[in-house]
């Protein structure tokens, strides 16, 4: 231990320590011993840690490694606690799988149970489009009023479920709204004469004083073979109620226009490929009971 | 080996010989370097397959035609002789790449806690995306972690160091150029990888995102940072090495030594930004944790306890609590810690001995964290009174217990069922922030509150007034985003694991994500004020530089007697 000519053993004034001897930039250091409980802390900890390595899996071996006192894995465990909710739910789920959807609504039991795995599954598969609670958003279908574009039947809605809408399903519910701006087949100012009939159809206000003749006109050669005669909508196409006051995308002109120009084909997933059966079932319940199932 | 280009006419005084200027190896060999890597920049500016990349090739182009410029400039400035060691028997210190780090660390950490408080507030508003790929969330939250770790809390580290190591060696810095390389290619580094984030470039690495040629940049500028400190230490006036020295050294090899295991990757092409790594799967994760938990280690533990270490005693004028309570806790958290990294990877597809493994040395290492606070807290006994006149002291006092309730936070978080509940939550946040807000940063401000003074030559700051209010308005922030994202955190948790009697779970996820709103609009307050602190501090420093007094401030010494 060699000292620089300014290194002196010290005592601190103040603890009454000595100091090591050894002095940087004005700094010196108390030579004060470890603080016993920080020491016996530190016993303690090494103490657990190797405790904790004898009973849980910890040592690397060549090709395999301790696998502690009890054996334990996260793989058996998780194991053991889905098996666990599998039983918890299993009567349940039997009795659902055997049952239809509409017996399913006649039983308070089965009912509450669907609704309870449909709100879950719902709340994970479909509200990230459809909200939280089912409302919907500009081009997702509000779900809790009345007013179905493919159908609110059980029976509907759980086709919609499974196969999708203009999915890749072969099953897919088809029907495409045409790009009549786009792709020629209207133009501009005869979209905006049919815009302003159809806008005229729900009672909407009208700017200006619009050509409704000419855009009834445009209606009937266009429309009316998707939408009906009276723009009541067809559900085996999906062709929305166009009289309503309910507006998949906007009632707005510019919407209108929008719409009729590029057309519309909005993609639903077919959960039939990613959710069982039973779950499929139980959002079938859960989505009829949001308030408009018919 | 030294070639001679020029000679300043040797007109210089009456002495034996007169000097003849010539141009050093090193010089010599940078402006080779540099213009070679000028060609080599400009045919990838020329060439890159991308306009991102094409633009950082053309930053490290005009880079380094900047350094060719910058080498010859100052050669053509500098006397002949070599810089004087030391000057009527007192080192001569080289302060300025100091000066450079510690301005530097002012403006980044202001820009990365800004971003920060920009991204809070996108989680909580999220319209503020403003739905630009260059400012969604996703690019900007490397930008904030880089800009306050690296940017922010590197010059901290790079500047302190330089300034310890010289004081505590009676040496001046070791080379020449060597030191304003490091600094301003450091710098450099900082400015690629930012840029980068906000173009799209990374190679989606936690804390590691820069891609191959902005890790090679870093790589040698490390090596060189290494050299210099470790070739200062070597030429120590001093016969012990003192223990802040040891943490730094500690923290500069380790991050070495992770930098390159992390960013073993392979470029595409020369002209793309793009590279693979060579790990894969579980053992890229692996790799990428031990790399990620040993960057808070021994990037933001080790290294700050080595500014600890220095300006704590300094500034309460007290001796190290104890000097073998150094020793003891410095080689265990150097052992303990670099074994700690499987805990981020609990109930993953990491193998279960290795999760334990990671655990066991997470317990193991909290008395070896404890003994630095232990240190730290300890050095004021007989100097309490101070922290009622002196808010820089406090701040530096405070930054120790964050430090110390952190790294109990930390092990108690690595314990498996405590991290079933709080892994992938807000606590996580709040823990991590509890650290950087509180101990680094305050260890920070705490170290550029005392070396502003001291390097350009002040009696004193501008207003410790100021100090203060910086004081408590950022401790009132810490306390509001700590607090917020314990709170979130846990409930997070909780609301992931509830389930119904029936057996479905209660919440889905996106009502979880709506049940922290309210909390992250406090998380964002309380970063508003940590910024506002932030803020209050770059003016008073700024005052303080720009102050046209111009004494030599009073040094403090210890109040210690000579032994019996």
């Amino acid at each position: 231990m060699s000292l620089a000519p300014h290194d002196k053993n010290m005592v601190d004034a103040h603890t009454g320590v000595s100091t090591t001897g050894h002095e940087w930039d004005g700094i010196r250091e108390l030579n004060t011993p470890l603080p016993r409980w920080w020491l016996w802390m530190l016993y303690a900890t090494i103490v657990w840690a190797f405790g904790y390595m004898i009973v849980y899996p910890a040592v690397p071996l060549v090709a395999s490694y301790t696998t502690g006192v009890f054996g334990w894995s996260s793989r058996a465990a998780v194991t053991q606690e889905l098996a666990a909710l599998g039983a918890q739910r299993a009567p349940m789920v039997t009795a659902l799988a055997s049952a239809t959807l509409p017996d399913i609504e006649k039983n308070p039991t089965l009912l509450a149970f669907a609704r309870a795995q449909g709100k879950a599954a719902f709340g994970d598969n479909c509200a990230g489009c459809h909200g939280a609670g089912g409302g919907g958003a500009k081009g997702y279908p509000n779900l809790v009023d009345d007013e179905w574009i493919w159908g609110g039947t059980l029976d509907d809605i759980s086709q919609t479920l499974t196969y999708g809408i203009r999915s890749t399903d072969p099953k897919a519910r088809v029907g495409n709204m045409p790009a009549f701006g786009t792709d020629g087949l209207l133009k501009p100012a005869e979209i905006s004469q049919v815009a302003d009939y159809v806008r005229s159809l729900s009672g909407l206000p009208l700017d200006g004083k619009p050509d409704l003749k000419a855009g009834a006109r445009i209606f009937e050669e266009n429309c009316a073979a998707c939408h009906g005669a009276e723009g009541k909508g067809m559900q085996e196409l999906g062709a929305p109620n166009l009289t309503d006051q309910i507006w998949l995308y906007g009632s707005d002109k510019p919407t209108i226009v929008e719409g009729l120009n590029k057309g519309r084909g909005a993609v639903m997933p077919h959960w039939g490929e990613r959710l069982d059966a039973g779950t499929i079932k139980a959002l079938a319940v859960y989505v009829h009971t949001l308030g408009g199932g018919r | 080996m030294q070639t001679t280009l020029a000679t300043d006419g040797g007109t210089r005084g009456s002495g034996p010989a007169p000097a003849v200027k010539s141009m050093r190896l090193g010089e010599l060999s940078l402006i080779v370097v540099a213009a070679l890597m000028a060609c080599l920049w400009l045919l990838i500016t020329a060439k890159a397959y991308t306009p991102e990349y094409g633009f950082h090739a053309a930053i490290l182009a005009i880079a380094s035609i900047a350094s060719v410029f910058a080498v010859v400039n100052r050669y053509m400035s500098r006397p002949a002789e070599p810089v004087p060691q030391v000057i009527d028997g007192k080192p001569n210190y080289n302060m300025d790449p100091v000066k450079f780090c510690t301005i530097a660390a002012v403006f980044w950490g202001i820009a990365g806690f800004t971003v920060g408080l920009v991204i809070a507030l996108q989680l909580a508003f999220p319209a503020l995306n403003f739905d630009l790929p260059w400012t969604s969330f996703g690019r900007m939250r490397p930008l904030h972690t880089s800009a306050v770790i690296f940017a922010f809390g590197g010059n901290v580290l790079i500047g302190t160091s330089f300034y310890v190591v010289q004081r505590t060696c009676r040496a001046r810095l070791a080379g020449d150029l060597s030191p304003w390389f490091v600094v301003l290619g450091y710098n450099l580094f900082i400015v690629i990888a930012g840029t980068g984030y906000l173009l799209g470039i990374t190679q989606s690495k936690e804390y590691a995102e820069p891609e191959w040629y902005a890790d090679l940049l870093l790589t040698i500028v490390w090596v060189t940072y290494f050299l210099v400190f470790l070739g200062t230490i070597m030429k120590r006036e001093e016969p012990h090495i003192y223990v802040a020295n040891w943490f730094y050294l500690g923290f500069i090899v380790t991050i070495a030594v992770l930098h390159l295991g992390n960013n073993l990757t392979i470029p595409v092409s020369l002209y793309s930004a793009k590279s693979y790594i060579v790990w894969s799967g579980v053992q890229d994760a692996m790799i990428q944790w031990w790399y990620g938990h040993n960057a808070v280690g021994f990037f933001l533990t080790a290294g700050f306890l080595g500014i600890m270490y220095y300006f704590i005693p300094k500034r309460a004028g007290r001796p190290v609590y104890s000097y073998r309570l150094s020793i003891i806790h410095f080689w265990a958290l150097i052992f303990m810690y670099i074994w700690a990294g499987p805990h981020h990877l609990h109930y993953t597809a990491l193998p279960d001995w290795a999760q334990t493994l990671g655990m066991a040395f997470s317990i193991m290492l909290w008395m070896p964290s404890w003994g630095g606070m232990i240190n730290g807290l300890m050095t004021l006994s007989g100097a309490w009174d101070k922290l009622r006149t002196d808010p820089v002291l406090r701040m530096l006092v405070v930054s120790v217990a964050f430090y110390g309730m952190s790294t109990f936070e930390g092990p108690l978080m690595s314990v498996k069922a405590v991290n079933s509940l709080s892994h992938y939550t807000d606590w996580t946040i709040g823990h991590v922030h509890s650290g950087a807000l509180g101990w680094v940063g305050y260890v920070s401000f705490g170290a550029i509150y005392c070396l502003v003074p001291w390097l350009w030559n002040k009696s004193s700051l501008y207003s410790l007034r100021l100090v203060n209010w910086h004081f408590w308005i950022s401790t009132l922030g810490i306390v509001f985003y700590i607090s917020s994202m314990w709170v979130a955190g846990i409930l997070q948790g909780l609301m992931w694991r509830a389930y119904t009697s029936l057996g479905f779970l209660e919440h889905s996820f996106i009502e979880t994500v709506e049940a922290m709103h309210v909390f992250y609009v406090v998380r964002a307050f309380g970063g508003g004020l940590f910024l506002a602190g932030a803020l209050i501090m770059a003016w008073n420093i700024y005052k303080t530089i720009a102050s046209p007094e111009a004494e030599t401030s009073p040094r403090i010494t210890p109040a210690l007697v000579p032994a019996e």
